[in-house]
Formats: C-alpha cells, sequence, structure tokens
C-alpha cells in the first residue's frame, strides 16, 4: 500500500499560507487513499504558481508550457492509457492561454483530470487579473478596472458537456480530497475547479471571502441533470455552489474511440524492422 | 521513348483523375514515369494542370515541352498549345466545351467527345475522364490492357455493371482516338523492367514514418503537408497508429511531446504558417529532451503566401526557430525515396538522441510523383533507444537527466518500473526537478548543446557527387531541385559542359566530407534554390566561408526545370 511519505518531493517554494498548500496536501492525500503507487501517476502541469506542484511530490511529471498542459496530458494518456493523468493548471494558464485547449479537451473527453488552481489572479506574474478575475477589479496592469466578464469554467464545462464538472476549495481540505478521488475515479474527462487563494496579489477573493461563500450541493443533488446543473453553474455570489456539479458518465472516453487502443496499450504494442520493411514493400507492387 | 502529356483544366474537373490513371497504369505497364502538379487555392474553376512525363528510362523532372496536351476546359488551349513539340497534339472535348469552330482544320488539334462516348459506351457523364485516359493511350500507341486491369481492380466493389462501363469507355477513347488521328505518329518503345509503383513525395514521408514505428501522429490540416496526415490515418489501423487531428498546430507538437513523453514514436507535421505557430513547443521539445520528428511541406510565405505553391523558403527559419539554445537534426529529401529513407533517419536520430528532427520538403516534391521498382528497404533502420519495461525495473536509480559523458542521458518510459521519469521546461536538476542554481544551469547546457552536438555532426551524410568528376562547372542545391539539377548536368556535359552536381539532403548540422574541396576546386560554382535570399548559399557560407560565384533564385512560386536553369547558366546570372 503507498504511503503519504512515498509522495514526499521538494521544499515548496509559495508564499507562506498559499493556497496552492492545500492542494499539494488533498492531491498526496487522494492518491495514496486511491491506491495508486507514485510511478503509477503522471502529473503534467503548465506555468505559473500551479505548474510547480508536481516537483513538491513524487511521481511522474512533465512540467511544459504555459497553457499546454492539456494536449501533453491527452497525448500521454493515449500513449499508455494505464497511466493515471492529472493536469494542473492555473486559472490564467488553463483558461487564458490554453483556452482552446480546454475546450477540445471537453470535446475529445480523454480519460484525465483536470485540477485549476483557480486563484482568480495571476500569481507568478504578480498579480495581473486573470479569465476568472471579477469584471471592475482593479489591479496594476488594470487600473481602470478589469473591462472583461468574468469567465464561469463551471458552465462552460456543463455547456460543452464535460464528463465531470466539480468545484472545491482548499478551505476544506476534507471535500477538495473527495473531489480529487471522484475527479481521478470517473472514466474521461474531469475538471475540477479549485478555490486557491493568492494571499499575495488577491486581497478581494480571501479564505474569508470564499468560507463566506461555499456550499456543498446537498445530498438529494442529482449531477446527472444537465439542465439543473447548468443553473447550479450559474450561481454566484453571496452563495457559490461546491461539489460534483454535473457528471455525464454515459459518454465514451476519447481511447475508445481509437480502435487500436481497444487492447494492449500504444507503448506496449510491438514494432520491428521486418514491420517497417512490409509497410514499405506492401505498397510495392 | 520520353513522352509528355499535360492536362489542363479547371480545378474540380478531374485533373488529377486523368493524370493520375495515367500515371499508374504507365507505371503497372514498367514505364518510369515523373509527374508535377500546378494548382491554384480553390477547389473548383480557375486554371490547373497535370504534368507527367512516361519514359524508358529514369524520369527525375519535368519537360519544358509536350507531346500531349488534354484540355478540359477552355483556357487550355490558349495557355498549353504553345507549349507542344512540333509534332505534338491537342486533345479535346469540342463538343462539351462548344469549340467546334476551333477544332476544326487544324491538324495538331484532335476533338474527342469524352462526354458522349462515355454516355452511349460506358453509360454514364462521370465516365468521361477514362475516356480521356483511353484517348491519350490510344494517341501514344500504348497497350490498353493495364488500364483495363486497374479499372477492373478499381471498381470490383461497385459492381460488374461499373466495371463494364468504365472499360467500355476506356476502349472507347482508345479507338476513337486511334481512327480519327492517323496523323498521330507517336511510337512507343516496349517498356523496361517490372510493374513500377507510382509515389509521390507527401506519401513518402507518411510511409517513412510508418516504416520508422511511429505510433503517433498530430497535425492541424495545411498545405501541402496534409497529405502526410491523410497517409498516417490510411495506415493507423494496420500498424497501430493513433491520428488525431488538433485544434491547431501549437496543440498537435505537444500532442505529439505528450505521446512521446508517454513512451511512443511521434511526429507531427505542417507548413511554414502552422510550423511557426510550434516554435514554443520546439523549444520545450529542446529542452525536455523529448524526441519529435516534425515534417514541413514549404510554400511560398511570408504569412499564408500562395498556398499550394512551390518555394524553399523556410530553411533558415527552421534552422533557428524555438527560444534559446538546443540541437536539432533537419533533413531535406530530393526524392520520394529519399522521403522515406530520411523520414527513417529522422526518427532514429531524434530518438538517439533525443531531440527534435525534421523533414523539410516543398510543395513541388510533396505532390510529384515518381516510379520505383522497389524501395530501398536496406538502409531502414530500427533501434528502441528507450529504456523500458524489465530493463527499466532492474536500475537501482533513475535519473531522466543524468549528466553523462555522451550528453545522451537514458529516456525511460513512464510508469514501467517503481521509479519516476521528471521532466521540466525550466531549468532542471538530473532528476528532472526545476532548478535556479546558474552552475548546474551551465552543467545542463553543456550537456544537451555541446556533448551531443558532437556525436550529431558525425552522424550526418554530405552529398554524393554526380557529372564529371573534374568540373568546370559545379551546381549546388538542396532538397526538391535534386532531380532537375541532375537532368541539367547530363545536359551539359552532353553538350560538352564538364558538369557536376552536389545536391544536399541532410542540412543540419553541416556535414564533413569532401565535398567543399570539391567546391573550392571548380571554376565555376552556382547554387540553384528556390528562394529570394539564397538562404542555403548563406547558410554554407555562414558555416564554411565559402562564397558561391553564382546563385540561380527562382521565387514565383514554380518549380525549377531543366530548361529554366540551363538558360539561367547561358544568361550568366
Ligand atoms: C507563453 C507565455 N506567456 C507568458 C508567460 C508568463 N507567465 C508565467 S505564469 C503566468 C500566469 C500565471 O497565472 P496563473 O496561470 O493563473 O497561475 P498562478 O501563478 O496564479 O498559479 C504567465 C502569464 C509564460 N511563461 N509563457
Ligand atoms: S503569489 Fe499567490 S499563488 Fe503564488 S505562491 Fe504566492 S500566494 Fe500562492
Amino acid at each position: 500500500m503507498p504511503d503519504i511519505k512515498d509522495y514526499k518531493g521538494q521544499t515548496p517554494a509559495w508564499c507562506p499560507g498559499c493556497g496552492n498548500f492545500g492542494i499539494l496536501r488533498s492531491l498526496k492525500r487522494a492518491l495514496v487513499e486511491l491506491g495508486l503507487e507514485p510511478h503509477q501517476v503522471l502529473v503534467v502541469s503548465g506555468i505559473g504558481q500551479s505548474g510547480k506542484t508536481p516537483h513538491y511530490m513524487q511521481c511522474n511529471t512533465f512540467n511544459g508550457l504555459h497553457g499546454r498542459t492539456l494536449p501533453v496530458a491527452t497525448a500521454a494518456r493515449l500513449a499508455n492509457h494505464e497511466m493515471v493523468v492529472i493536469a494542473e493548471a492555473g486559472d490564467g494558464d488553463c483558461y487564458g492561454e490554453g483556452g482552446n485547449h480546454f475546450l477540445h479537451a471537453m470535446r475529445r473527453n480523454p480519460n484525465i483530470t483536470l485540477l485549476v488552481h483557480d486563484n482568480q489572479i495571476y500569481g507568478l506574474t504578480k498579480g495581473q487579473a486573470s479569465p476568472t478575475t471579477a469584471e471592475g477589479t482593479v489591479t496594476k496592469t488594470q487600473p481602470f478596472g478589469v473591462p472583461s466578464e468574468q469567465l464561469n469554467p463551471v458552465a462552460l464545462a456543463v455547456a460543452m458537456d464535460a464528463g465531470l464538472v466539480a468545484r472545491s476549495f482548499v478551505g476544506d481540505m476534507e471535500h477538495l480530497t473527495e473531489m480529487m478521488k471522484a475527479a481521478i475515479a470517473h472514466k474521461g474527462f474531469a475538471l475540477l475547479d479549485i478555490f486557491q487563494p493568492c494571499v499575495t496579489f488577491n486581497k478581494v477573493n480571501t479564505y474569508d471571502w470564499y468560507r463566506k461563500r461555499v456550499k456543498p450541493v446537498g445530498e438529494d443533488y442529482d449531477p446527472e441533470d444537465r439542465l439543473n446543473a447548468f443553473e447550479t453553474a450559474l450561481i454566484w455570489g453571496e452563495e457559490i455552489p461546491v461539489g460534483v456539479l454535473y457528471r455525464n458518465p454515459g459518454r465514451p472516453a476519447m481511447e475508445e474511440r481509437f480502435p487500436v487502443l481497444a487492447g494492449t496499450p500504444l507503448v506496449k504494442q510491438p514494432f520491428d524492422l521486418e514491420t517497417g520493411r512490409r509497410a514499405i514493400d506492401s505498397l510495392a507492387l | 521513348m520520353d513522352y509528355s502529356v499535360k492536362i489542363g483544366g479547371e480545378a474540380g474537373q478531374g485533373i488529377q483523375t486523368v493524370g493520375g490513371l495515367l500515371a499508374e497504369v504507365a507505371g503497372t505497364a514498367g514505364y518510369h514515369v515523373f509527374a508535377h502538379q500546378d494548382y491554384e487555392s480553390r477547389v473548383r474553376g480557375g486554371h490547373n494542370f497535370y504534368q507527367l512525363r512516361i519514359s524508358t528510362g529514369r524520369a527525375t523532372s519535368s519537360r519544358e515541352k509536350v507531346d500531349i496536351v488534354v484540355g478540359l476546359d477552355k483556357a487550355s488551349l490558349g495557355l498549353h498549345k504553345p507549349e507542344l513539340t512540333e509534332r505534338g497534339i491537342f486533345i479535346l472535348d469540342a463538343e462539351s466545351l462548344k469549340m467546334t469552330g476551333e477544332a476544326e482544320g487544324d491538324p495538331g488539334l484532335v476533338h474527342v467527345p469524352f462526354e458522349r462516348l462515355a454516355v452511349e459506351k460506358g453509360g454514364s457523364p462521370i465516365m468521361a475522364n477514362v475516356v480521356a485516359v483511353g484517348a491519350v493511350m490510344g494517341m501514344l500507341g500504348m497497350d490498353l490492357s493495364p488500364l483495363l486491369d486497374l479499372l477492373g481492380a478499381r471498381f470490383r466493389k461497385k459492381g460488374e455493371q461499373v466495371v463494364r462501363g468504365n472499360i467500355d469507355a476506356a476502349r472507347a477513347g482508345y479507338d476513337y482516338a486511334r481512327e480519327k488521328c492517323p496523323q498521330c505518329s507517336f511510337a512507343p518503345e516496349k517498356p523496361v523492367g517490372p510493374p513500377k509503383l507510382v509515389i509521390d513525395g507527401v506519401t513518402a514521408v507518411g510511409l517513412g514514418a510508418v516504416a520508422s514505428g511511429c505510433k503517433f501522429y498530430a497535425a492541424y490540416p495545411m498545405t501541402p503537408s496534409t497529405g502526410v496526415l491523410n497517409t498516417m490515418a490510411a495506415h493507423a489501423k494496420e500498424y497501430g497508429i493513433v491520428v488525431e487531428q488538433a485544434e491547431d498546430e501549437i496543440a498537435a507538437l505537444q500532442l505529439a511531446l505528450g505521446a512521446s513523453f508517454g513512451g511512443v514514436r511521434a511526429m507531427t507535421g505542417s507548413s511554414g504558417g502552422g510550423f511557426a505557430l510550434m516554435a514554443e513547443g520546439l523549444a520545450l521539445a529542446g529542452m525536455t529532451e523529448t524526441p519529435v520528428v516534425i515534417t514541413i511541406g514549404m510554400r511560398p510565405g511570408p504569412a499564408t503566401g500562395l498556398p499550394t505553391r512551390t518555394e524553399q523558403g523556410d530553411l533558415l527559419f527552421v534552422m533557428h526557430a524555438g527560444h534559446g539554445e538546443f540541437p536539432r537534426v533537419i533533413f531535406a529529401p530530393g526524392t520520394p525515396e529519399q522521403a522515406v529513407l530520411l523520414t527513417n533517419k529522422a526518427f532514429d536520430l531524434a530518438e538517439k538522441y533525443q531531440i527534435p528532427a525534421f523533414v523539410l520538403f516543398d510543395q513541388y516534391l510533396g505532390d510529384s510523383q515518381w516510379t520505383y521498382e522497389k524501395m530501398n528497404t536496406d538502409t531502414l533502420v530500427y533501434t528502441d533507444y528507450r529504456v523500458r519495461g524489465e530493463e527499466f525495473r532492474k536500475l537501482a536509480q533513475y535519473k531522466r537527466h543524468a549528466l553523462t559523458e555522451s550528453g545522451v542521458s537514458p529516456l525511460a518510459v513512464p510508469g514501467d518500473a517503481p521509479h519516476v521519469v521528471v521532466t521540466d521546461s525550466d531549468e532542471h536538476d538530473e532528476e528532472g526537478h526545476i532548478i535556479e542554481d546558474g552552475g548546474l544551469r551551465r552543467k545542463m547546457v553543456e550537456k544537451r548543446v555541446f556533448r551531443k552536438w558532437a556525436h550529431i555532426a558525425e552522424e550526418m551524410k554530405g552529398p554524393e557527387p554526380y557529372g564529371s568528376e573534374d568540373p568546370e562547372l559545379l551546381l549546388a542545391g538542396w532538397g526538391s531541385s535534386c532531380g532537375v539539377l541532375r537532368e541539367a548536368v547530363d545536359a551539359l556535359n552532353a553538350r560538352g559542359t564538364r558538369a557536376a552536381m552536389l545536391c544536399f539532403t541532410e542540412i543540419f548540422p553541416l556535414p564533413s566530407g569532401d565535398w567543399l574541396d570539391r567546391l573550392k576546386a571548380a571554376r565555376r560554382t552556382v547554387c540553384v534554390e528556390m528562394n529570394a535570399t539564397a538562404q542555403f548559399s548563406r547558410y554554407i557560407t555562414m558555416e564554411t566561408g565559402f562564397t558561391f560565384n553564382e546563385i540561380i533564385k527562382r521565387y514565383d512560386g514554380r518549380p525549377f526545370s531543366v530548361g529554366y536553369v540551363l538558360g539561367a547558366l547561358d544568361a550568366g546570372h
């Protein structure tokens, strides 16, 4: 059985009190509780404070470029569909620079889990607005207030019929860990948008701000009712619902759509020089 | 025997069907074929052509003059009649083009009612193309049976009636042409050698990838590289390949990198414009030492330029793309066979040295068709350089970016052992974890850039000299113009000029060898390339200090021909 110590990595270089610590701890816990060994897991990340997460734990890691987490994660999963693949991204990373990939990952429905460290601000580049920053918020870069409407990732995901759409908050690690487990266990694309206060640059969306607002969906909430899920995803203000907001268990995962992936993972399918020669000779008359 | 046939017409009229059928039939019959295509960036209308050479000897370029033109539109007459040889024949369906007036009284103009014969004999107007193919074969005096066999095989699935109709249509065109054109005195020689395979450059690149164990291909469509995507998709099932159409070129390369990190050989392809979007990902491949093959079908730029035409305009871009410093290799095949073998070499070196490897072609090579009796598979290689399975499990410890003597660190397949595989786009330590340390950064650069580089350079082969051993005129070129240069050299020697050529296909890093001595020894050196700024010539100067006496450039989007090169040489450029 894996132990939390197996996942011990480098010492994080985040600001003291950063919400990312809660994500790191919950992720390790979720993986251990799911009985996964570090080498069975691949975490792909982008650039930003969120992107550093896999360095602070122990697992296979591809820490790539800003916004490019999802295509790398998708193809790694196609190469080896026995590997648990988790994509970690920031809100700027995933919804800004990587917006197109986000849309298409939902269309493709690969069996990967996307954890978005949503602090509603750019952390690493020091406090510019992100797509999830509220309209009107004043920053150094947006001195007259953010002129664009705030992106609602969960509503967008429900509209795209994503496999699983969930939201959580680092202030409730119990809930966060459960949500991570549900997302990883889901067959198909799972989005988990995580409220992660940036204590240095976001003076609006603080621990207190989130704590006052987040409200888990009730026991009787039916995440498979899409219209209701959409309505729930639109709620934002004094009350912000968290939990599994939407689930479509019926959509086949991307890898199920490729006949060549029906049996052995691609990475284990043999190839040799003879096959290469045959490929050429078969074209010759 | 060496005949040239041109099919001219609007996009969507079946130029490619007629030309492609002729090429295939001639190849099957045992002739050598060379074909090239010229088309506009539109799906219907405009004016396009397909030109093929049917020859008993090896053909590696198109001729200026043609023996037969099949004009499928009105514009063809004005455009292509002047290109006919003295005894050349222009075939047209004057009835359906409503050009019966023009077709009268000109012995060089032969009317064949493609459409009427198709309806009367074949049963459907869509068989007009087959009538045209039959007519050309009749005029050339070729044996019709290979065409009948081919039609039988092609339409078998559609039933007896469709096969019959096509065969009757082909025969009708053939008989009509033979009967109505007594002045057609083309005397075909019997083909030499066995049936030949007809293959174009784009298919060859794809085939080279399939034959190299490529298991993952992601791309976003862009002419002229789309054919590679189609080829990979066509072979996906049989050879176990995942082919994915990406949302953009940025994703295409990232997908390839993800698959490669996951443990399989991966490739992406685009044209210059799409590759422009991949520059950041290219640097990521360099930093994370993730093997990847990128094929680029060049077309005139900048931006989207002339989308369907040809240019060798992206060499220096590809050479320098990406931020920062990292090794890469660039190949530029000159023939479909080289496209297969160099794509194979690209896969081998990409994985051996964990670097990005490029296969550069251009629209001209991509869409050109050549014949081969058998593709050369002797030099094909396949070595799995990855640490996987049992071998990986047996390691006491594993460091993805270990500092090694050779500069090459072990590339392990994640998941196969209790060790983890870690890499990072930021500078990293031997384990792959992010660092800021200046000393370690230095060591990593030295490993990635210098130590590996020395070994990679040794893998590159210089050009095989062709032509006179003691040339007074030495032509140099790269990639797709090799075929034209070879025939230009033959023509020069035939008229008494001692000429030779050096055609580079392994471009970057620059191979060593005696080619530089040959250049220095020749009296007149001319670099021939299809761009406005003499990129290859500048590259040679940059690396060696050698400068060519003259440069022949072409940048109107049209390919070189032997006549163009000879004319430019005579003009003393
Ligand atoms: C192509 C590119 N553009 C810009 C950057 C600079 N950059 C680094 S992190 C970042 C934004 C980080 O914000 P977010 O994704 O929300 O992550 P956080 O740091 O808040 O976790 C940017 C713009 C980059 N690395 N690459
Ligand atoms: S800047 Fe914000 S997001 Fe980044 S480490 Fe500090 S608190 Fe966390």
